[in-house]
């Protein structure tokens, strides 16, 4: 009975959890303007959404902007964020501490302030507000995921196998790319995908550093469109895509860090 | 010495960790084709020698040759030697052939090539087969043998090895022990070896350095490292020891013991305090007789194998170590011989504590980096910088660090017949020598106290004061 009532509750708060997304994805298979009305099934807004019917709203151009800022953002920041845990790696003392505490503070910080922030400081270093501006401003939140996701593989990492490949003939920058990169690989992927699935949500830091060129992201692009007075209907299937390509992400990185753990256990 | 012969020169080399010298003043020759083994305990500095040989770490001072070339400033991959590192260190994303082929491909070696030599130091390592085998699947010896393999592959003119042997089962590390010995006359190499393990430096060696404190003790070939250790640390270090404070008494005479033993070492002076060191299988033990030079009672007798080990004590307090092919009993009266030849004298290297200070006041002195009280001294005054002496009895040790004046920890024993003499190190990094009759432990972190009248206090000389 105590067991049923605790699955109940799970049950519960998992429907409550996805309710709003299930909503989504069930509206996005009928035709109707007005969301919430059933006029039957219908697969017409997916088709209005690849076949070209929203030329000409922006939409599209707006999830074309969203996918290159979040690939070059979580490029740009998987090899600073690697980098950098290198460098904190083999730090000693109290700038190690120093330098983890400052990664961790942005991680922590609120969108909005991350965002005004950065706004402040474009502005006062003269940087044009737009496609720059926005990269920028992603990479600079995305890099203290990676770092932390390198850190460990350099922890797990035999460090002498740095100073192997040197001994074996190898240039710093061969035994970094030929020994130490790809020992962190499976690091630097999940902070890639991470970076990757933090820049593709990002709202708040993209309103604030995206200036007045008309850039549109699709966050902001699905709040000008609210403002305007309901929500685009093929909004729906597009947001029901892209909550299930970044629910496999997430399944992706869940199997990998759960091989790496077998793969330990199973060395011991 | 053959110039010519010579493939690694170390001269003179100091290295510091921060504000602790790790290497002080090394100088080494090794000679082609050499087996040489670089000995000691942990922390003795003999790790940093290789990774200075090799490239990891740069001297503060002097130099290094490799074939009579200056390495100081050369990195690593431009240095003619290859290491086999304490834990393989072997890359986990490549498999076995692609880790050995590793330094063949940066050289841009031909394919057909690479295979061929990759193969031929697979076999010579009995590893044939394993080739492409994941290196997270072999068990450590078949690790061990692959990293040796990486190594000589290259054909480097010195092949470094780094406590290759101490991850490994006691079988296993004699097994590979021959190996190695065969593998380095096969390819006539310089191996450079650094291990803990003497009874390892004493099997595979031409020549073996012994090092301690950052400092070589002695270099010599195993044989002349054991007979003929020149003080009390490599005597106790390689193999077993009976140590003594012996007086030597005249050329040709030694007293220790309580006793006088004809000896064969002259050049000492006359009544000169020294060491000795007698070795277990050198003293002749029988049940008493008048015969003997001197006497004693077995405490115990446990049988190691090959021989018996005797642990006998003499009537004026000594315990000696005696290794015979016969049993005896344990309370039997015994006498012993030792002859002149098996009584090593041994250069003391200190008679007593010295350590620079600088007076605080009339009864204060600063050494170790703690304030001592002191005996108030006549002609000096505070603020001078002074010479304080205390002889190894003197020192007294406390169980509670905070009991004493000043903190240390214990970092080794030695057992000399009726007494322990322990080096302990101060938390400035200093060494003080106690003798205690007290058991006390390795590591043990103790409190230091010396008493105001055990302190003999000198003006340092001007010279060093300028």
């Amino acid at each position: 009975m105590k067991k049923f009532f605790a699955r109940l509750y799970l049950g519960l708060i998992l429907l409550l959890l996805y309710a709003p997304l299930i909503f989504i994805a069930v509206s996005s298979f009928t035709e109707s303007k007005v969301l919430g009305n059933w006029t039957g099934f219908s697969t017409k807004l997916y088709s209005n959404l690849f076949t070209g019917g929203m030329q000409g709203s922006g939409l599209m151009n707006a999830v074309y902007n969203t996918l290159i800022i979040a690939l070059i953002a979580a490029f740009v920041s998987t090899l600073l964020g690697t980098l950098a845990a290198i460098g904190i790696f083999h730090s000693r003392g109290r700038g190690k501490n120093m330098v983890m505490f400052l990664n961790n503070i942005p991680m922590v910080n609120p969108d909005v302030i991350t965002g005004v922030s950065l706004f402040l400081l474009f502005v006062f270093l003269g940087i044009s507000q737009g496609y720059v501006s926005v990269v920028l401003a992603h990479i600079t939140f995305c890099t203290p995921y990676v770092v932390l996701n390198v850190l460990p593989k350099l922890h797990q990492m035999n460090s002498k196998t740095y100073e192997a490949a040197l001994d074996l003939g190898a240039t710093p920058g061969q035994a970094l790319r030929k020994v130490l990169i790809p020992q962190l690989m499976p690091g630097m992927i999940t902070g890639f995908i991470l970076a990757f699935t933090m820049s593709l949500d990002d709202f708040a830091v993209t309103f604030f550093t995206r200036g007045t060129v008309g850039l549109e992201t699709l966050s902001t692009f699905i709040y000008t469109d609210a403002r305007k007075g309901g929500l685009t209907p093929e909004l729906r299937p597009l947001m029901t895509i892209i909550f299930i390509v970044v629910f496999a992400l997430l399944v992706v990185i869940n199997i990998r860090q759960e091989r790496a753990a077998k793969k330990k256990a199973s060395l011991k | 010495m053959n110039k010519d012969n010579i493939i690694i020169s170390i001269d003179h080399v100091s290295k510091w960790f921060g504000d602790k010298r790790v290497l002080d003043d090394i100088s080494l020759n090794i000679k082609k084709g050499e087996f040489v083994t670089i000995l000691g305990p942990s922390g003795c500095g003999k790790t940093t020698t290789l990774r200075i040989i090799a490239g990891f770490e740069t001297p503060d001072e002097g130099s290094i040759y490799i074939d009579g070339e200056l390495m100081n400033k050369v990195q690593p991959h431009k240095r003619p030697v290859n290491t086999v590192f304490q834990r393989y260190a072997l890359f986990p994303h490549l498999n076995v052939f692609d880790n050995i082929a590793f330094g063949l491909k940066l050289q841009g070696v031909a394919k057909d090539e690479i295979e061929k030599r990759v193969m031929r130091v697979l076999k010579m390592v009995g590893m044939t087969d394993y080739e492409w085998r994941d290196v997270d699947s072999l068990s450590g010896g078949q690790q061990q043998r692959v990293a040796i393999a990486r190594a000589i592959v290259n054909r480097p003119a010195v092949l470094l090895l780094d406590e290759p042997l101490s991850a490994l089962d006691h079988k296993m590390r004699k097994d590979m022990q021959i190996e190695l010995k065969q593998m380095h006359k096969q390819l006539g190499i310089t191996f450079v070896y650094v291990t803990h393990d003497q009874e390892e430096a004493l099997t595979l060696s031409d020549t073996v350095v012994v090092m301690n404190h950052g400092v070589i003790q002695q270099i010599g070939s195993p044989t002349d490292i054991y007979n003929e250790p020149v003080n009390c640390f490599v005597a106790d270090f390689i193999g077993e020891s009976n140590i003594f404070n012996a007086i030597m008494v005249e050329d040709r005479k030694v007293s220790f013991m309580d006793h006088e033993f004809e000896c064969v070492d002259e050049g000492f002076g006359e009544n000169v305090p020294v060491d000795v060191v007698v070795r277990p299988e050198d003293i002749y033990i029988m049940p008493k007789t008048d015969k003997g030079q001197f006497d004693g009672v077995v405490s115990s007798c446990i049988f190691k194998g090959v021989h018996y080990e005797i642990i006998v004590n003499t009537p004026d307090g000594y315990e000696l170590m005696i290794q015979d092919y016969n049993p005896f009993e344990v309370g039997m009266e015994v006498s012993m011989i030792i002859k002149p030849t098996d009584i090593q004298v041994m250069k003391k290297e200190r008679i007593c504590n010295t350590f620079e200070g600088e007076m605080i006041d009339d009864t204060h002195v600063e050494i170790l980096d703690c304030e001592f009280e002191c005996l108030k001294q006549e002609g000096i005054s505070a603020g001078d910088k002074v010479l304080v002496e205390v002889d190894f009895d003197k020192v007294e040790l406390t169980d509670d660090k905070r009991d004493g004046t000043c903190e240390g920890d214990i970092r080794f024993i030695l057992y000399k017949a009726d007494h322990y003499q322990l080096s302990v190190r101060a938390l400035n990094r200093e060494y003080i020598y106690v003798d205690t009759q007290d058991v006390w432990e390795d590591r043990d972190i103790v409190g230091i106290n010396i008493r105001p009248e055990d302190m003999r206090i000198k003006l340092k000389e001007a010279k060093s004061q300028a």
